[in-house]
């Protein structure tokens, strides 16, 4: 037995270069339960994260008891993410929505899904009547949906209402991953394979905290660093995570200077001659360029902007440059900081300019946050058009328009689609009056919190909201949808190395709880939205039939479907495009070297990185690609906010292995309550000292949008630095002494509340120029002492990220019987 | 020579778009990719202008007077709204096609003139402009649809 709340990452199972990583199968029952017990084994994957690990639900007289991997699946053998042993108690949770509310003056009341679906209906109608009545409407949506309910949604908004308003919190997370794929290589499609790993012989992790956020790919790479011939490791990341205390060379570079960094990193690279030059000539636009810009980035001025140790930076150009099969990952310390997609193109470039890509252990992760992310952008709900096509190319938009039987020009493609921090602008502004927001919790997750607030609140602007429980978003709805969710309902996910799996359902909702697709497809059949020729615009009532309309929009894409089936994914996971011609999927993408950037076949003309400027379709064409992968370079620009005077400490902002998003599930997990309960700082001893703040005081974080009240944990972030989880809202802030409790009773729309909890109160509104990934990783702010600790800890977890110095004397974090769970070796 | 008279306009227009893209950013701050990219700009654009402020020194000894209606006054304060908006950065697309152009003009000059520094320093430049120029072209084809079909 494990506790896998001690030790998330469990028992290490060695193994070397070219080997197949030893299967080891975590399971977790409830308590009372065993595996004989069990009457239906549903297969599903993980719901609570991007890496896709394959499991089975566990079902005893039709309740879920329990999950266990699936020992036989290409992305996990059997192990599985702590999240997710124990998350899915969520679905039992008491304070599940089971039946649909409206509002009724300051109260939200109970009603039926007629009434509900009703008023929904007639807000849309109305608004659709007139001229620009599309502009009225906002979708905004999720990373953790299903493959079929983003088709469905997507078609809906694009073919039924046409309107690009639409986006989804993938904006947040891997908006940045898809435009750098796009930028680089033509169109989005992850080149690598998580078998990478086994036969890599560096792996280079780029503002990647992979052991707490893809707990199961760290395992692999953990297991490859205990095994003989490990890879070598570099850690780009401000805090000590496990990654960076594990890591070969750890660069803990100040926030925001990520692109400066690699144009260092890259100079050093070219200048010792560690670039293929023969793949450079056959595979590459924009080498020379490369090298003009990279040129003005020696490394004593690198080492002056990132605020590191010449010598580490040139550590970590030869670990770069010795190696022979490197993998790089790309997460949010990349994705949500300062110049995201130019710095994320730079760790492509490191690829393309050493050949180091698509053969076994050379390989590029840029990675998601959410689990169905992927999905998201390939289906189109999330600003980018179904396919991965190219919404200024007529003839993909015509295809669409042929496959839907529509006109071309009812699909929105004048312009780019409507990224969402514009979506709530223009919801802001009041020209966007129906906002439908689904399975996302903008009122934690997104930056500025108090703002997002006030337009949420606006009386003019008519919310829906369709979640699992009654979310600090939902409270300021007009109408609330109770959602089914994973073990509920079927469809389809792909994973971040395109690994597609099925989620098959396992249980009944709870009360009248719908699944997402069910509710999207009523709603199309109430607005009785029709195609040319008069027939229902969308064509299916079930997850297969949508699948298989799905399949039809994919093929002869980059992520064709086509030879997939429900049938095929029962029996495990298959990675796209799986074809006629490749019935079983396909490893590595760019194998031979040529790449989707045909101007027929590309997803996007390409962007100034600096800027966002498009390019216009001659000017791509006049580049003259033929297959060949972009070499993009930009220089180095300060962050939109640095540290001032009055506010002289940087903010970032993250995650925890014990706890996924807004805790929305995490949060309603025993285990993973017991292990993460409570928002924490964390200071660097330094800065705590100048400061006067102890372990476990109560400190005061302020920027000038707002102030969060947090118990600090003295450990390893780099000076100057200050880190929040994001985790935390005002749901369960029970504590009316503590950080978000109520100071005037808790009154409906949360007025009453202390907003003084979540990390983004204090973040700035403020997106990359190409990505339009908001900044997270980047708020001047000042830290001021309130209370000491009166010898209490902090009540951050002491593994992660957040592990206080050796010898500090604080209980660890344990689990103890209730978090015990097996893991089996072969 | 009347190059002097042209690097002249040139300058003044690099500095009258630097104060533009200032003062528009500023006034559009709730947007804030036009406030920071706005900002980001009108430093760019005073960088080209202290870049020609050589070229203009030195050819202005061999120049006559300046002639008569050699500047142009295409911007007059800011406007509020999405319509605002819209029509604000209008007056920054024309006031860097000017500079576009007069680009083209200069480096015309500087091939008649054999000067190669002052050569150099348009080409670095006038690319910049016309990343500006497609950004401005970009960011209007976004606001335009929503700003007059479906704002009231």
């Amino acid at each position: 037995m494990v506790d896998r709340i001690a030790d998330p990452w469990g028992p290490r199972t060695p193994y070397g270069p070219g080997e197949r990583w030893p299967a080891r199968v975590d399971t977790f029952l409830s308590a009372g339960h065993t595996e004989a017990d069990v009457q239906r084994w549903v297969p599903s994957a993980s719901i609570l994260h991007s890496n896709g690990d394959a499991m089975d639900i566990a079902v005893v007289d039709d309740r879920i008891v329990g999950v266990r991997g699936r020992a036989g699946d290409r992305i996990n053998h059997g192990r599985v993410d702590p999240k997710d042993l124990y998350g899915w108690q969520a679905n039992h949770s008491p304070d599940r929505l089971r039946r649909p509310l409206v509002r009724e003056g300051d109260r939200l009341v109970e009603t039926d899904w007629d009434t509900a679906m009703g008023r929904i209906v007639a807000r849309s109608k109305e608004l659709l009547d007139g001229p620009g009545g599309w502009g009225h409407f906002g979708f905004y949506t999720s990373g953790q949906l299903f493959l079929e309910e983003y088709y469905t949604l997507g078609l809906i908004g694009k073919a039924g209402l046409g309107t690009p308003h639409m986006d989804g919190n993938t904006r947040l997370c891997t908006a940045t991953a898809a435009a750098a794929l796009k930028a680089s290589f033509g169109t989005d499609g992850q080149p690598g394979s998580y078998t990478d790993v086994d036969h890599c012989d560096a792996i280079a992790l780029w503002g990647h905290n992979v052991a707490e956020t893809q707990t199961v790919l760290w395992m692999r790479m953990l297991d490859r660093r205990r095994g003989p011939n490990p890879p070598a490791m570099l850690a780009v990341d401000p805090r000590a995570t496990p990654v960076a205390r594990e890591a070969d060379v750890h660069l803990a570079l100040r926030n925001g200077t990520n692109l400066a960094l690699l144009n260092g990193l890259l100079r050093e690279l070219i200048h010792r001659g560690w670039y293929d030059e023969e793949y450079v000539r056959a595979h590459t636009v924009g080498f020379d360029e490369l090298c003009r810009v990279v040129e003005d980035y020696p490394v004593a001025k690198v080492a002056e902007i990132c605020d590191l140790p010449a010598r580490d930076i040139e550590r970590a150009a030869e670990l770069l440059g010795r190696s022979q099969r490197l993998v790089s990952t790309v997460l949010q310390g990349f994705y949500q900081s300062n110049q995201a997609t130019a710095a994320s193109c730079q760790v492509n470039n490191l690829h393309l300019i050493r050949g180091m890509i698509g053969r076994p252990g050379a390989g590029i992760y840029q990675m998601n946050g959410q689990p169905t992310a992927q999905n998201n952008r390939e289906c189109g709900a999330d600003g980018d058009l179904p396919g991965l096509r190219n919404w200024e190319n007529e003839e993909h938009v015509a295809e669409l328009a042929r496959l839907w039987n529509v006109e071309v020009d009812t699909i929105p493609h004048w312009a780019p689609p409507t990224h969402a921090m514009q979506i709530f602008r223009y919801a802001e502004q009041g020209s966007i009056k129906l906002l439908w927001i689904s399975a996302t919790n903008p009122v934690v997750s997104l930056p500025d919190l108090a703002r997002i607030r006030r337009i949420l609140a606006k009386p003019d602007l008519f919310v829906v909201v369709q979640d699992l429980f009654l979310t600090e978003t939902a409270e300021l709805a007009d109408v609330v949808l109770p959602a089914a969710t994973w073990g509920e309902k079927t469809g389809t996910f792909t994973s971040v190395d395109r690994t597609v799996h099925i989620s098959e359902k396992a249980v009944e909702p709870p009360g009248e709880a719908r699944p997402d697709l069910d509710i999207f497809l009523d709603y199309a059949r109430r607005m009785d939205f029709r195609d040319k020729d008069g027939q229902p615009l969308v064509k299916w009532s079930d997850p297969e039939a949508a699948f298989e309309a799905w399949k039809e929009c994919s093929r002869g894409r980059p992520c064709d479907y086509t030879a997939i089936t429900y049938e095929r994914l029962r029996a495990g996971g298959i990675q796209w495009p799986c074809t006629e011609e490749h019935p079983d999927g396909t490893e590595r993408l760019y194998t031979d070297g040529v790449f989707n950037t045909d101007p027929d076949y590309c997803e996007s003309y390409g962007h100034d990185l600096a800027t966002g400027a498009e390019l216009l379709p001659d000017e791509y064409r006049a580049k003259e690609p033929r297959g060949r992968a972009f070499l993009h370079a930009t220089p180095y620009q300060p962050s939109p906010e640095v540290p001032s005077d009055d506010y002289p400490l940087l903010l970032t902002t993250g995650r925890t292995v014990y706890q996924f998003h807004t805790r929305t599930k995490t949060g309603r997990a025993p285990q993973l309550v017991h292990a993460a309960p409570e928002v924490w700082v964390e200071l660097n001893p330094a800065d705590a000292g100048t400061l006067g703040v102890g372990e476990g005081d109560l400190v005061r974080v302020e920027s000038p949008r707002g102030a969060v009240r947090a118990r600090a944990r003295i450990c390893g972030v780099r000076p100057g630095v200050v880190f929040l989880p994001f985790h935390y809202g005002y749901w369960d802030a029970a504590d009316p002494a503590g950080p978000g409790g109520p100071d005037g009773g808790a009154a409906d729309r949360g007025a009453g509340r202390r907003h003084d909890r979540a990390a983004n109160e204090l973040t700035i509104t403020a997106w990359d120029p190409v990505s339009k990934q908001p900044i997270f990783k980047v708020a001047a702010v000042r830290v001021v002492k309130e209370a000491d600790s009166g010898g209490r800890p902090s009540p951050a977890p002491t593994v992660g990220g957040s592990a206080p110095p050796e010898g500090s004397g604080i209980p660890a974090t344990v689990g103890g019987p209730a978090a015990e769970a097996p893991s089996r070796g072969e | 020579m009347h190059l002097a008279h042209y690097l002249g306009l040139l300058h003044k227009a690099q500095n009258r778009l630097g104060d533009a893209f200032t003062e528009i950013g500023e006034a559009h701050r709730d947007e804030p990719d036009i406030f920071h990219t706005c900002q980001r700009l009108a430093g760019q654009c005073r960088g080209h202008a202290e870049k020609l402020a050589p070229f203009a020194h030195r050819y202005a000894e061999d120049a006559p007077a300046e002639p008569d209606r050699l500047h142009s006054q295409l911007f007059s304060g800011t406007r509020s709204g999405g319509l605002g908006l819209l029509r604000d950065l209008q007056d920054l697309y024309l006031m860097a096609a000017e500079c576009d152009i007069s680009w083209a003009v200069v480096g015309q000059a500087a091939y008649g003139a054999r000067d190669e520094d002052l050569l150099a320093v348009v080409k670095s430049c006038e690319q910049e402009t016309a990343i500006q120029l497609k950004w401005l072209r970009t960011r209007m084809k976004q606001a335009a649809p929503q700003a007059l079909v479906a704002a009231e």
